[in-house]
């Protein structure tokens, strides 16, 4: 008896809230990370917080996180689009062949590939040009250097990462030509241990500035303990180490998200690549630790934000050489974005070699 | 090299392997009385969160310390109750125990990650993880608890006919190994990286169980092995900085890969695996046989 009334009480219940959301869009995301990481995925999340409050009851929001970058992706980017989502955000860069992977099998579902660049007509990419932000640290780390060795935490040998390492290397050693960058590569986005042992390392071998391209805070907090300076990652990590943290380069994807939730409430959606920068807001930088660092180059860093926004300066301005002595970018051009997204190669100045 | 940089390296290597000394030693303890808990993972983060809660709700260490354990006695309790009394799969269960261990932290923690903390120094861990090697191979084969143990592990039956109590004995084990793990845990968000992320300890408990096997279930062995992994993991890390290029993923599994060439070499031989691994292990124990 109990059990035919809860079978009855249920089905009304399901009713009840199809027709209430019967027209709501249902978009998910996928994450690399856990939200807590107060980096990458972090930021995403914030990204997804902003598009539910700036859309309301148009849409409604489901992430899985910890989603590995093999196989498993695609088995959960096919468990939201099979579950009726209409739009899918992809947010990491091995995710790639996954998405395209599902995106066929489910041509009616839209989905949004986080800095990849295959494209399908119910497939658009989107990344921010982070790179921008790693000028000004670049320039700023040069400056603060008083071993002019810079230590470099990264992940892995992809596109983003190593245009990272470039413009970084570019801008200091433009106002620093004596300094040197010693890179660490970690294998993972995400081991806090891992990436306070390669920060530990690092300072031990005489680096007196750590930038990092993973996703935890504990380099910096590495840093903060041995009294050295860091840069933070994705999100603003001043809170962690107070005395070390010079600035973030922060992702903001909020905007964007809204945007393209938009477009799929409102039939508009099409297939298209994004790549935005410090002009559209996708990239900024956490407020400048005054305490650190002195006012004038704060007021330098500002400049060139501004620069970069208006485009009198660019990150990749030629000449520009490869490590093997060959002009890559001319003088008087900037790199074009193909050689940017597809860039696999150090400067001319960075020590060692891109792993294979 | 000057000695400084010696200095420094062996000092990271000190503070990143600890961790890996204290689940390790557990869990070695664990097995030699014949039961196999691959719940280390689980265990390891749910007392990293249950230290890192208390310090942030209390801002006491030793009240941290004390929960972590706690957390370790209670979660490795409930196993040693299903693996013992109740006779469930050891790997079944310490695999869920794993799985549980992972969602329980991400949930109790998720208000928490991100708050700031006062770490603790890692010395006391460090010296306390020595001691405990030593204190662990003196109980295993220079005391007669120990010989019991031993003896669990090795032939539960005929303990069982002497007269020895086989479900207490490894119920001590199995929570003395849970506490160990749980020290480790606290160690990784209180004094290795003080914070709180989920899944922070980012595969040491599977590396842990690995160091058992690579150390032939013998303590000392099992300390060598832990600072052979992480000297060679800080030691790579090195040799990049310095410029000379290395497969990075090839050292991300060489503890794998060491543990797959001992477990070969051990069991190439059928003498020298009975002399190694402890024979009841994974064999759970009726007492009415």
């Amino acid at each position: 008896m109990i059990r035919k009334i809860l079978t009855i009480l249920s089905f009304f219940t399901i009713i009840s809230v199809s027709a209430l959301h019967a027209d709501q869009k249902k978009i998910g995301f996928i994450y690399i990370g856990p939200p807590g990481d107060h980096g990458w995925t972090y930021m995403h999340d914030q990204g997804r917080i902003y598009m539910e409050n700036a859309l309301g009851d148009a849409i409604s929001t489901t992430y899985i996180e910890n989603v590995p970058e093999n196989a498993d992706a695609v088995r959960a980017i096919r468990k939201l689009a099979a579950s009726g989502h209409d739009l899918i955000f992809t947010t990491s860069f091995n995710y790639m062949d996954q998405t395209l992977e599902v995106a066929k099998e489910f041509p009616d579902v839209k989905f949004e590939h986080a800095t990849g660049f295959k494209r399908m007509d119910n497939v658009s990419t989107y990344s921010a040009r982070f790179y921008e932000g790693r000028t000004i640290i670049g320039h700023i780390a040069g400056k603060m250097t008083k071993t002019n060795t810079i230590g470099y935490i990264v992940s892995f040998p992809i596109p983003e990462v190593i245009r990272g390492i470039n413009a970084f290397y570019l801008a200091a050693a433009k106002v620093n030509p004596d300094v040197k960058i010693k890179i660490i590569w970690n294998y993972s986005w995400y081991d806090p241990g891992k990436e306070a042992d390669a920060a530990n390392t690092l300072i031990n071998q005489g680096a007196d500035i750590i930038v990092q391209h993973t996703d935890s805070y504990a380099p910096c907090q590495a840093a903060e303990k041995a009294g050295v300076l860091a840069f933070g990652q994705a999100s603003n990590q001043e809170a962690f180490c107070p005395n070390a943290h010079m600035t973030s380069i922060e992702d903001i994807w909020g905007p964007y998200y809204a945007a393209k939730a938009q477009a799929v409430v409102d039939g508009t959606w099409g297939s298209e690549d994004t790549w935005q920068g410090f002009k559209d807001g996708m990239v900024e930088m956490s407020p400048y630790n005054t305490k650190l660092l002195p006012l004038d180059l704060i007021l330098e860093a500002k400049n060139m934000e501004t620069a970069i926004e208006n485009g009198t300066l660019h990150s990749f301005e030629g000449p520009i050489y490869n490590q093997a002595g060959e002009l890559v970018v001319k003088e008087g051009e900037v790199a074009d974005d193909g050689m940017l997204a597809g860039m696999m190669f150090y400067v001319q100045g960075i020590d060692g070699e891109v792993p294979q | 090299m000057n000695i400084e940089l010696i200095i420094g390296i062996l000092n990271i290597v000190l503070i990143s392997t600890t961790p890996l000394v204290f689940a390790g030693i557990g869990e070695l303890v664990t097995e030699k009385s014949g039961v196999l808990n691959l719940g280390l993972e689980g265990l390891m983060l749910v007392g990293a969160v249950t230290g890192f809660i208390t310090l942030v709700l209390t801002g006491n260490h030793f009240y941290s310390l004390f929960f972590s354990i706690i957390s370790g006695v209670i979660l490795s309790g409930i196993f040693a109750f299903l693996v013992l009394n109740l006779m469930t799969n050891q790997i079944a269960t310490g695999l869920a125990l794993t799985i549980f261990g992972i969602g329980l932290s991400a949930m109790l923690g998720k208000k928490f990650s991100g708050t700031p903390i006062e770490g603790l120094n890692p010395y006391y861990f460090i010296t306390i993880s020595f001691l405990l090697v030593f204190l662990v191979s003196y109980f295993l084969f220079k005391t007669k608890s120990g010989l019991i143990v031993r003896a669990v592990g090795e032939n539960h039956n005929s303990a069982y006919a002497l007269g020895y109590n086989v479900i207490k004995t490894r119920y001590m084990t199995i929570i003395f190994g849970g506490i160990m793990s749980s020290i480790a845990g606290f160690y990784i968000s209180i004094c290795y990286a003080p914070m709180w992320q989920e899944g922070m300890t980012a595969g040491r408990g599977w590396i842990a169980l690995a160091l058992v096997v690579f150390a032939t279930w013998k303590p000392w062995r099992l300390l060598v092995g832990a600072y052979i992994f992480g000297g060679v993991a800080i030691m790579q890390m090195n040799l990049q900085a310095i410029g000379v290029k290395l497969p990075g993923q090839f050292f991300n599994m060489m503890p794998y890969l060491a543990t797959i060439i001992v477990l070969v070499f051990i069991s190439s031989n059928k003498l020298r695996l009975k002399l190694s691994a402890p024979a009841s292990l994974n064999i759970p124990f009726e007492k009415n046989q």
